[in-house]
């Protein structure tokens, strides 16, 4: 990222052309400016956040012990798909929608997103799409409870009558998401100051847009299964019933298509913030900003190629399995090169630690530690003994929990100042910090044991040899839900009081959006600052 | 925004709008995408060599094991079982065998065998010229029937697959009878009735 | 804080049986032990990394803070680090290829096996059949239903025993063949490293060649429905000698069940008889006390089936109904067992029609 140095004529501009925002609930409505439809996502992100936390805890206090003691299995099953299905698009995808609205035209200078009629759609569509969803627990039959990847044909021949509001449901998520997608990147490429070329956009930046093609290109593909889904189901289409020449290992190919770019999607703008965090903080410019661009984008595409390395169990020949193999274990070599930079960046920098540095590092070490079980997972033969098992729900949960979750963590610590106007409360922000970091680890650590001692995923009871670490991880477990109450806590606190912010908020950090006040007033950048 | 800016924007918009599009009709695509991909590669089992075959010479310096399975799946009440269990041919051999099924219920029904083979890799070497799964298999309630199938061994068969697993799958179509198939047809010889 | 520790210590150190195994099994095949060497390789691999990476970043940290008066550097970029942090890793990754797809080509390894065995995977048991030999038998979670609920001890191979095991000769090439009734399910023994799905319609294959006689247990692992986590796997592996005696003991077996057949039973006995063969094989579903989980499973209490007409009873058993998740039983049940299992619907379970089937006048 270049250095950034700007006249703001923007000071003024408030009293010139522009009104405050509308009051009451309209505002919230009808609103198409980017700093509400920003926090509205985020919000919603932090509501469902908290749904599908406590599912979690459901799951976790019924596996605190063997035996059957809270749930039936069934109930558990649709515990355990929806608990999947509102982490990824209901609590991780809108908060990093939220994100990208509120920080994109402040990061490159536009005054509002580029569609900002769209903008409010795409965001008042995501309530209903959810509110379908978590209605069918209360139908007959009850929610699905197919698992989040929803493998015909236990989703579709023998799914639950509410497997049809869960397509709809996904095809609104779906809808909302390309609506988005397609408004960021019409927001980067078209809305930059004058001087913001490509090279010089902050990393968040970067890597949004190309989540956001990521997005158009793979939220279509899951559109067009669920589709097929609801044609098997009700049109008698046989696309994955063998009884009428269709597959079901078909499905899990055009799922994986979609589901495995889904996990970038999840992560890449995690890489951008801590990208933007780690330098601020380490008062240094980050270390390889175009190898970091490169890298991106190369884990973007390798993306579109790796899929099956969900399916190695599934009976592909040799030759598919060598090729999926080796070009997971490829997607290691441009991940490896953001951690080696990032580390670089801190690297005789002048280093200090507020809790959205302290987040970002716990990113870094945990985030690479789920690289690493990604890695041994991509070992064709060795998979034949992890897949579906715990040892999977403790590697992806480390690199989306710790992961994607710390780093929106550390994104709102980081900018919440620039949103509210007030300072945060650092001694709030620790304890959060730490009671999180701690009970992530207590959770998802011991999952790795009890997965390559041969505890399957998505079973309601298990066998006695795996009690001690599953009582361990369902106290983590509660440990890191509670411990977000002081998350809540510190965001309402933040906003209510709070020491009065200055513009620039943190000594190191660098960036468009440091130049406009603390808050930052409901229209900026209406005349384009200058980027030199 | 500029009104150039807003031109462009448009322009953008409708590009990733029809991108959007086009990835939803790729996902459909997909399907017979996916179905060329197995046909060549043997993906799955699936096994599509059909029709008369152009085999030249048979192979004599070595055999293959064929081997027959059955799978009545869902809750397909017929007896279905191979008259052999397993047979050795010379690659390049016609070979015939048969299939029995009985319907116990007391009503009509329509069936369809599926087939499919295994090792994935010998797939494509394993040519049914005739075979009972071309077509739906309609029973009177407590009547039986034998059902052929002739195959032939590709000689070009790769040296280390000493044996071959056909399994077929035998499904209830009785209630499905009446619907075509809106995906590409793939059982080419197969019979609306 | 304090609290919460003192609660987990406790609560950890509760549960009696439990053991700390925290890796993988080596397992009791040459390829099991080949992949247990591969894990190890690249978790090696890993940690020293890991050791690398973290070491310089937690050097950083504790070295270059403002706190200790450090002052940042300006450079931000130097190609040749970035070159070599790209290339050096590439090669390591080619090392850990070569070794990981030898090990793949073996797995593939499709000469003639000894014994083969069709392995198919049902909402949620395992049917077993031995292609050469005849024998074929449906596999069942043995734990009874009280040490589920918390009502009874659990023993120590709660949830990974089955009423009828697959046995298997050692030393011998036995290869499974694998596929699948209703759903997706996936057939897994962790210490043979044998892990393959079960595809409804389709047919896949794995083998093991097992060195040592032992009981090896695994588990569904793809999930397949309400009971995913109760359809374990046994394998019992015999010697030849063993094994030989194991078959034709199967032989003699199904000869006194067919004997068995063409006997008269009494209610009772009927009753009594189809209580078991119902917690077995239709508890899963319309639940121990016959209720059935509305919106799913239909309740056997009241229900015109069974308490209508006795033949159309006895037709849903073995016949199963097209398009829902009631199975055809022929196969699974005995005509004794399916005798017994309609006359207990009909006289147990709140229903009280009166009326009994013999197993003779069945006819599959």
């Amino acid at each position: 990222m270049a250095t950034v140095d700007v006249d703001l004529p923007h000071v003024k501009e408030e009293d010139q052309h522009h009104h405050g925002p509308a009051k009451g609930l309209g505002r919230w409505l009808y609103t198409t400016n980017h700093k509400d439809i920003g926090s509205m996502y985020l919000i919603f992100s932090l509501c469902m956040f908290m749904i599908g936390g406590i599912m979690a805890l459901i799951i976790r206090a019924e596996l605190f012990q063997p035996g059957l003691q809270l749930v039936e299995p069934n109930f558990f099953n649709q515990m355990t798909t929806m608990h999947g299905l509102i982490m990824v698009f209901g609590a991780v995808m809108p908060a990093f929608v939220g994100l990208a609205n509120w920080m994109i035209p402040m990061q490159v200078g536009a005054p509002d997103m580029a569609l900002p009629r769209m903008n409010n759609w795409s965001f008042w569509i995501l309530p209903f799409a959810f509110l379908i969803l978590l209605s069918s627990l209360f139908m007959p039959g009850g929610a699905p409870n197919f698992g989040w990847t929803f493998y015909a044909p236990l989703s579709t021949t023998y799914a639950p009558e509410s497997v049809t509001f869960f397509i709809f449901g996904v095809h609104i998520m779906g809808a909302s998401s390309i609506m988005g997608a397609i408004n960021i990147i019409a927001t980067i490429l078209n809305m930059r100051a004058p001087g913001m070329t490509l090279l010089r956009m902050p990393l968040f930046v970067w890597t949004w847009l190309i989540t956001a093609f990521l997005l158009i290109a793979v939220m279509p593909v899951l559109a067009g299964v669920v589709t097929m889904m609801l044609m098997d189901i009700h049109f008698g289409t046989s696309f994955f019933n063998a009884a009428g020449g269709g597959d079901p290992v078909l499905f899990q190919h055009v799922f994986w298509f979609f589901g495995h770019p889904e996990v970038y999607i999840m992560i890449l703008p995690a890489f951008g913030i801590i990208s933007e965090i780690i330098p601020t903080f380490a008062r240094k410019r980050l270390f390889g900003y175009a190898s970091m661009v490169y890298a991106v984008a190369s884990i973007a595409l390798l993306s579109f190629v790796v899929w099956a390395h969900h399916m190695f169990t599934v009976g592909m020949p040799l030759v598919g399995e060598v090729f999926f193999m080796f070009a997971t274990m490829l997607i290691a070599v441009p991940t490896g090169v953001k951690v080696f930079n990032w580390v670089a960046t801190m690297f005789r920098g002048s280093l200090t630690f507020e809790t959205p540095m302290l987040f970002a590092l716990a990113f870094v070490v945990l985030f690479t530690i789920g690289g690493f079980s990604g890695l041994m997972l991509a070992i064709a033969p060795a998979d034949f003994q992890y897949h579906d098992t715990y040892f999977v729900v403790a590697h992806f949960h480390y690199v989306l929990v710790p992961g994607a979750i710390f780093s929106i963590m550390a994104a709102t610590y980081y900018w919440l100042p620039k949103w509210t106007g007030h300072q945060l409360n650092e001694t709030m922000g620790k304890i959060h910090f730490w009671l999180s970091f701690v009970g992530v680890n207590i959770t998802f650590f011991p999952m790795h044991f009890v997965g390559l001692a041969g505890m399957p995923r998505r079973i309601p009871d298990y066998a006695l040899q795996f009690a001690d670490f599953n009582s361990m991880a369902s106290v983590g477990a509660f440990i890191f839900g509670f411990s977000q109450l002081v998350f809540i806590y510190n965001v309402i606190q933040n906003v209510r009081v709070g020491e009065k912010a200055t513009a620039q908020v943190w000594e190191g950090a660098q960036g468009l959006e440091w130049t406009v006040p603390s808050p930052a007033p409901y229209h900026t950048f209406s005349t384009p600052p200058k980027v030199d | 925004m500029t009104e150039q800016n807003e031109k462009q924007t448009k322009r953008l918009v409708v590009r990733l709008a029809t991108a959007a599009i086009a990835m939803f009709g790729f996902g459909f695509a997909l399907v017979p995408l996916y179905d060329v991909f197995c046909e060549i590669t043997g993906l799955n089992g699936k096994n599509f060599n059909q029709g008369p075959a152009k085999v030249s010479s048979v192979d004599r310096s070595r055999t293959v094991k064929i081997q027959f399975v059955t799978v009545n799946p869902a809750s397909m009440p017929w007896e279905f079982k191979p008259n052999e269990r397993s047979i050795r041919v010379f690659p390049g051999q016609d070979r015939q065998t048969a299939f029995y099924a009985r319907n116990p219920t007391a009503h009509w029904m329509v069936a369809q065998a599926v087939p499919s083979v295994t090792p994935s890799e010998a797939a494509p070497y394993l040519h049914k010229v005739n075979c009972f799964c071309f077509d739906r298999q309609p029973l009177e309630a407590g009547a039986d029937i034998e059902m052929p199938l002739l195959f032939v061994v590709d000689p070009k068969l790769p040296e280390h697959i000493s044996t071959i697993t056909l399994s077929y799958a035998l499904y209830d179509l009785t209630e499905k009878q009446n619907v075509t198939h809106t995906i590409p047809n793939k059982n080419k010889g197969q019979v609306t009735l | 804080m304090t609290k919460a520790i003192t609660l987990a210590i406790s609560l950890i150190a509760a549960p009696a049986s439990a053991d700390w195994q925290i890796n993988m099994n080596q397992g009791v095949t040459a390829l099991s032990r080949e992949i247990f060497d591969l894990h190890m390789l690249i978790f090696w691999i890993c940690v020293v990394i890991g050791v690398a990476v973290f070491g310089v970043m937690f050097y950083s940290i504790f070295k270059f803070r403002k706190s200790k008066g450090a002052v940042a550097e300006h450079w931000h970029e130097n190609t040749t680090v970035e070159v070599v942090w790209t290339v050096i890793p590439s090669i390591i990754l080619i090392a850990m290829a070569i070794p990981a797809t030898a090990t793949l080509m073996d797995m593939y390894d499709t000469s003639e096996a000894d014994v083969e065995i069709q392995v198919t995977g049902h909402q949620w048991k395992w049917r077993y059949q031995y292609l050469d030999e005849d024998i074929d038998f449906f596999s069942n979670l043995a734990t009874s239903r009280q040490e589920i609920t918390n009502e009874a001890a659990k023993n120590p191979n709660y949830l990974l025993e089955v009423d009828n095991p697959l046995v298997i000769p050692a030393n011998k090439k036995v290869r499974f063949l694998i596929t699948a009734n209703d759903v997706i399910h996936s057939w897994w023994v962790p210490h043979f490293a044998v892990k393959k799905d079960a595809i409804p319609g389709f047919i896949n294959e794995s083998w093991v060649k097992v060195e040592e006689p032992g009981v090896y247990r695994g588990q569904c692992t793809e999930l397949c429905g309400k009971d995913h986590g109760f359809m374990p796997i046994v394998v019992e592996v015999k010697s030849e000698a063993d094994y030989q005696q194991w078959v034709s003991d199967q032989r003699a077996m199904k000869l006194a069940m067919a004997g068995e057949a063409s006997k008269e039973f009494s209610m009772n006995e009927l009753v009594a008889k189809g209580e078991g063969v119902y917690n077995t094989a239709c508890a899963g579903c319309h639940q121990p006390n016959g209720q059935g989980i509305p919106g799913a499973f239909p309740a056997i209490t009241g229900s015109t089936i069974a308490t209508g007409a006795i033949d159309t009873h006895v037709d849903i058993i073995i016949n199963g109904k097209s398009g829902t998740a009631m199975q055809a039983f022929r196969e699974q049940l005995s005509a004794v067992d399916i005798a017994a299992v309609v006359t207990y619907q009909r006289n147990a379970l709140g229903n009280s029609v009166g009326d009994l089937v013999q197993p003779n006048t069945i006819k599959n």
